[in-house]
């Protein structure tokens, strides 16, 4: 919501020792912020109207034009004045504001008589921007063709020293949609008097009743409906005072009937809807439900087909002439030959009208007000104040305003408990200080036994119950003022133990080389293909571009993105690793969401299978998960034959090994490619973190090394885990350390080289026990896979 | 007599003066002093001798023993020390010519601030809650005083997911979901914060990213006021920044809270950060979630971390944080 300083000044008087950043700062700590401020009128001196008489393109220089203006000189015999302008949106006869020579601009630059490339440039046509007027802030500004060359601008244009405000306006603020609703709540807060303006008109002998008639078929959507005619209407520009205001406030001047609805709604927050007479059927409006498939078209010259769900304002004979509260018609636009005119201000029931809008894709400054919620209560005042402002070109006012009642919100006074409001707000205000602080505001207060029955205003339709007067009292207080106190907490604060894990594994994964990627989430459609992976993600409706339409089922493919994006830019040592989720459709038709899980995955560039499994190993180590492994086995999107899955306790909790190659070269990566990629919760379900302590002995181990010769296709893992087994109790550990295929292995095996160590608590082994166990890791491993004990 | 201990020993004593490896000297031990040395077979031969002289020479001979063994002691030690000094030499690394540079990872610049803000309020007596990322309806909005059509909702670019009934399940557009399911698993006292990811439906640019984390925190006890969340606010500040930087509210609207305020971040120069939004928990909510708000009130507030991180580490555009480049993540 746009302001101006001089508009709020009709409404209160602003003191004029009150610098603009202060009013800026008040009006923020009252709920509108300040998102832009402009100091409008200052720098314009040596700016003058000036006509643009020829145009024609700089001889060396394409990107410049040389302009011929007339600044007022011509009426005196003068020649045409040649400016270099740079910009091309405008022609000949347009009137734009010429900075003459030596003038300062508002941004301090000083303009002088110069050469550009051989021609000489008299001055500077200016854009907006360059003037701190309101329009597009790039290109000539283009003025009203009535202007005179050579008039200064500020008078032109009738600028005054003024300040240009940009509100952010919160949603439960429909009053601030209004600078007279702005104005109330900085009087309130600076103590000032605050006075809405008492239009004074004249009515003629026509009755109003007898021109127009009004019915409500939905008494829930529209909750009134007023009407006022003017009779010999004027149609023709605005005074430039109310064209300039609308121009500053962002909206463009159209003619005197349309501008000064517009500026009633900016002035007081009441959206209205003037209609030409001559061309509204029937003589009278019906409001009702459009049905399924009912077609209008709006003022921006779209058909619009609507639903049942859409208000709609017919006219006498029933047929639609405007969106209720959105955009009106085509039809019954005021035009140059219109007379007589009606003007509709009603009130109609925001959520609703907020979901028409949106489906309609359909936004207006009324409806944005509408949404909000629009005074209930402002009508006859509104209706004054459009046939004031619209003086003579007005015309005869009928008699009287129809209006038409349905149902509107219940505005009946609250109880509300001083105590509940100082418990909230941690204030210690009494109740005739919170009567000070609301009846300004429109709150007005009763102070009571034990509450205060506050009024609710029919402006502020956003409060209906105590914490809507809990913050109201707090706001025009100042939160600033309320001080800080700090709660203490019952409880004894902390991290979960998957919290705790969690970051135990972000130090494993960063202490093995790996560096946390963020790959965003959503995929293209055919990224999980890409990656080898099924393409049943699920997928984004409204997706803002379809290259981020997919939920990722996988960590891979945005981590294989990210590494082809470090092997493009030759980055070396391309390690990653993610915590992230992954969505899957659930097995469960009914389940309330989909199968959303928490995964981690390291991506290795130049590294092996191997190197994934020590990755493996050293997370189960580092997180004490015992009773993990690998198994071979064929993923998607892994290598065939240099991968398997993760497995803790026998269950696989994920894939493990090198990413498949034809993967890899869909993505461009020419390495080899090391993945882990685990399901945290499996990982994590499993018993774990307890480590179990076993005293270290004192007494001396002994080694035993056994090479078998294991067909190819037995896992080195659960050869390890029988020898383990065969060793029993006195076993330390056994490592699989050397592997070996060739000559002296037959064709479909290969050696596996184990180093068993063997200790006991207790005592020193004796060669005897030592042989035993050698003896049953032999008849073990013979005898439960095709494995011979090599020579 | 004496001459000839005389050459046994001078030929012995230049024979160690001689030796270059500790083999050398103790082959010299062994040829002189030794069971078969030439002094031991000297010594044999005192016994023929008088006894006065058998004394003297006997003298002698211990002497020169005693003498050749601390000759040969003493050469030892070059000789060992010689040895060492060669081996030391011949295995000599020159440290700048290490081909090893750091291998260590690095958390990213999100997660660093995450865990920072975290322990600031674990700090404070909070507890750590998450929940999904894909939710329902009822969860991020209606639950929180959103109901259908509400034009709050607007300013959620909400995305939504073809799952279930249509529309009904989206990527939640805050931490605020987590919550309702906090307030609704957990009677009072909550203290507890809620870090996570959040999806709004936007282009990436330097100050937008379309998926960015939030961090938002949550208090229900009794008697909890709105200075309560201004001074926890301002605790947060000081833990964070520095205890040279302060905070302020400002009226706002959710349809979560209520009073509601956004919450700036003001710099020891003056200047302010808008950080994030915040207020007591609306009394709709906190019925939504089973508690009474005639018996406990509470505040809520929340922030995105993305931005106080690039802030903090001096990085100028969002979109850094997701090329996933090594140059940008080694830096943190």
């Amino acid at each position: 919501m746009k302001v101006l300083l001089s508009w709020l000044r009709e409404f209160t008087p602003i003191p004029e020792s009150m610098s603009p950043d202060e009013l800026g700062l008040v009006m923020g700590d009252l709920g509108m912020a300040v998102e832009d401020m402009d100091v409008l009128g200052e720098g314009l001196d040596g700016i003058v109207v000036a006509r643009v008489l020829d145009l024609r393109v700089h001889p060396d220089a394409d990107r410049v034009q040389l302009v011929d203006v007339d600044a007022g000189q011509i009426a005196d015999g003068g020649e045409p004045l040649q400016i270099a302008c740079g910009a091309f949106n405008m022609s000949v006869g347009d009137l734009v504001p010429l900075a003459t020579i030596g003038t300062t601009m508002p941004n301090g630059m000083e303009i002088g008589r110069r050469k550009l490339r051989g021609e000489w440039s008299n001055g500077m046509l200016c854009s907006p921007s360059e003037l701190n007027l309101p329009g597009e802030p790039t290109g000539i500004l283009i003025l009203p063709g009535t202007l005179t060359p050579g008039t200064p601008l500020v008078e032109a244009l009738g600028i005054e020293a003024d300040v240009l405000y940009d509100l952010e306006v919160n949603p439960n603020r429909p009053d601030a949609m209004s600078v007279a609703g702005v104005a109330r709540d900085v009087a309130a807060r600076l103590g000032l008097p605050f006075r809405l303006p008492e239009p004074e008109i004249a009515e003629g002998t026509t009755a109003v009743d007898d021109l127009v008639r009004v019915t409500i078929d939905d008494p829930d959507r529209c909750g009134r409906f007023t009407a006022r005619v003017l009779q010999g209407v004027t149609v023709g520009p605005s005074d430039p005072k109310i064209a300039n205001r609308l121009t500053l406030l962002g909206m463009r001047p159209i003619n005197n009937i349309v501008d000064v609805s517009n500026y009633v709604m900016l002035e007081l927050g009441r959206p209205s809807h003037p209609y030409d007479l001559a061309t509204l059927g029937g003589a009278g409006f019906r409001v009702r439900r459009a049905t399924d498939g009912e077609t209008l078209t709006t003022l921006d010259d779209v058909e619009r087909t609507l639903s049942a769900a859409d208000l709609l304002i017919c006219d006498g004979d029933d047929a639609p002439i405007g969106l209720a509260g959105i955009m009106g018609g085509a039809d019954t636009e005021i035009s140059e030959s219109t007379t007589d005119i009606v003007v509709e201000m009603a009130w109609f029931e925001r959520m609703p009208l907020a979901k028409s809008a949106r489906r309609l894709g359909l936004r207006s400054e009324a409806s944005a007000r509408f949404e909000r919620g629009c005074d209930t209560d402002d009508m006859a005042l509104a209706h004054a104040r459009f046939v004031e402002l619209l003086g003579d070109a007005g015309g005869t006012l009928a008699a009287g305003m129809v209006d038409v009642q349905g149902n509107l919100p219940d505005r009946t006074p609250i109880a509300v408990r001083p105590g509940r409001v100082n418990a909230l707000l941690g204030s210690d205000l009494g109740a005739d200080e919170m009567k000070a602080l609301l009846d300004p505001i429109g709150f007005t207060t009763e102070i009571g036994d034990d509450s205060l029955t506050v009024a609710l205003p029919t402006y502020r339709l956003d409060s209906e119950t105590e914490v809507d007067i809990v913050e109201e009292v707090g706001r025009q207080y100042g939160y600033s003022r309320l001080g800080q106190t700090m709660p203490v907490s019952t409880l004894a604060g902390g991290l979960t133990v998957r919290q705790r894990e969690r970051r135990a594994l972000r130090s494993i994964l960063t202490g093995l080389g790996c560096s946390e990627a963020t790959p965003m989430p959503f995929l293209a459609p055919g990224d999980l293909e890409r990656a080898g992976l099924p393409g049943d993600g699920i997928t984004i409706t409204n997706p803002l571009v379809a290259e981020e339409s997919v939920l990722r089922t996988s960590l891979l493919p945005g981590l294989l993105k990210a590494v082809r994006h470090n092997v493009n830019h030759r980055n070396e040592d391309i390690a990653l690793f993610e915590i992230g989720h992954v969505f899957r459709r659930p097995h469960d038709p009914d389940a309330e969401l989909p199968d959303e899980r928490e995964v981690f995955a390291a991506i290795v560039v130049g590294a092996d299978a191997n190197d994934a499994v020590t990755i493996w190993r050293t997370v189960c180590d580092g997180l004490a998960v015992p009773d993990s492994d690998v198994a071979n086995a064929e993923m998607p999107a892994m290598h065939p034959t240099r991968s398997g899955v993760a497995r803790v306790g026998g269950a696989p909790v994920g894939s493990i090994g090198e990413v498949d190659p034809d993967v890899l070269a869909a993505y461009d990566i020419p390495h080899r490619v090391a993945w882990l990629e685990v399901d945290v919760e499996r990982f994590l379900a499993h018993p774990h973190g307890e480590p179990t302590y076993t005293r270290v002995s004192r007494f001396p181990s002994s080694d035993i090394d056994l090479a078998f010769e294991v067909a190819e296709g037995v896992s080195a893992t659960e050869v390890a885990d029988a020898i383990d087994d065969a060793a029993g109790e006195l076993v330390g550990f056994v490592r699989l350390f050397d592997t070996y295929r060739g000559e002296g292995v037959g064709d479909d095996a290969r050696s596996l080289t184990y180093r068993i160590r063997l200790q006991a608590p207790d005592r020193t082994l004796t060669d005897g026990e030592v042989g035993d166990v050698r003896t049953r890791i032999i008849e073990r491993v013979e005898g439960t896979f095709p494995a011979s004990l090599r020579g | 007599m004496i001459d000839e201990l005389s050459r046994i020993t001078s030929q012995a004593q230049a024979r160690i003066e001689a030796a270059t490896t500790v083999d050398e000297l103790d082959e010299v031990g062994r040829s002189t002093l030794g069971k078969k040395g030439s002094l031991k077979a000297f010594k044999k031969q005192l016994g023929k001798l008088e006894p006065d002289e058998r004394k003297s020479v006997g003298q002698a001979v211990n002497d020169a023993m005693a003498d050749l063994g601390a000759r040969s002691d003493e050469r030892r030690h070059e000789l060992e020390k010689q040895a060492r000094t060669e081996r030391l030499e011949a295995e000599r690394l020159d440290l700048t010519e290490s081909l090893g540079s750091s291998r260590r990872g690095h958390l990213h610049l999100v997660t660093q601030a995450t865990m920072e803000l975290e322990d600031v309020f674990v700090g404070l007596g909070f507890t750590v809650a998450e929940g999904p990322e894909v939710e329902t309806d009822a969860y991020n909005f209606e639950a929180l005083n959103f109901p259908e059509g509400h034009p709050a909702r607007d300013m959620y670019d909400t995305l939504y997911v073809d799952f279930g009934e249509p529309g009904k399940t989206l990527l939640r557009t805050h931490t605020s979901p987590v919550q309702v399911r906090v307030m609704q698993e957990q009677p009072p006292p909550i203290y507890s914060i809620m870090p996570g990811r959040t999806f709004r439906q936007d282009t990436a640019d330097a100050t937008h990213l379309p998926v960015f984390h939030q961090i938002e925190g949550l208090v229900i006890d009794r008697g909890i006021s709105l200075t309560d969340l201004a001074g926890t606010i301002d605790r947060f500040t000081k833990a964070y920044f520095g205890g040279d930087f302060s905070s302020r509210l400002r009226p706002s609207y959710f349809p979560f809270t209520e009073p509601s305020a956004e919450f700036d971040i003001i710099r020891p120069d003056g200047t302010f950060l808008e950080l994030g939004g915040c207020g007591m928990v609306h009394p709709n909510v906190l019925r939504n979630c089973g508690i009474d708000p005639e018996e406990f009130s509470g505040f809520a507030f929340g922030f995105g971390i993305e931005r106080l991180a690039i802030t903090k580490a001096g990085v100028d555009d969002l979109r850094e944080l997701i090329t996933n480049d090594v140059r940008f993540l080694r830096q943190f």
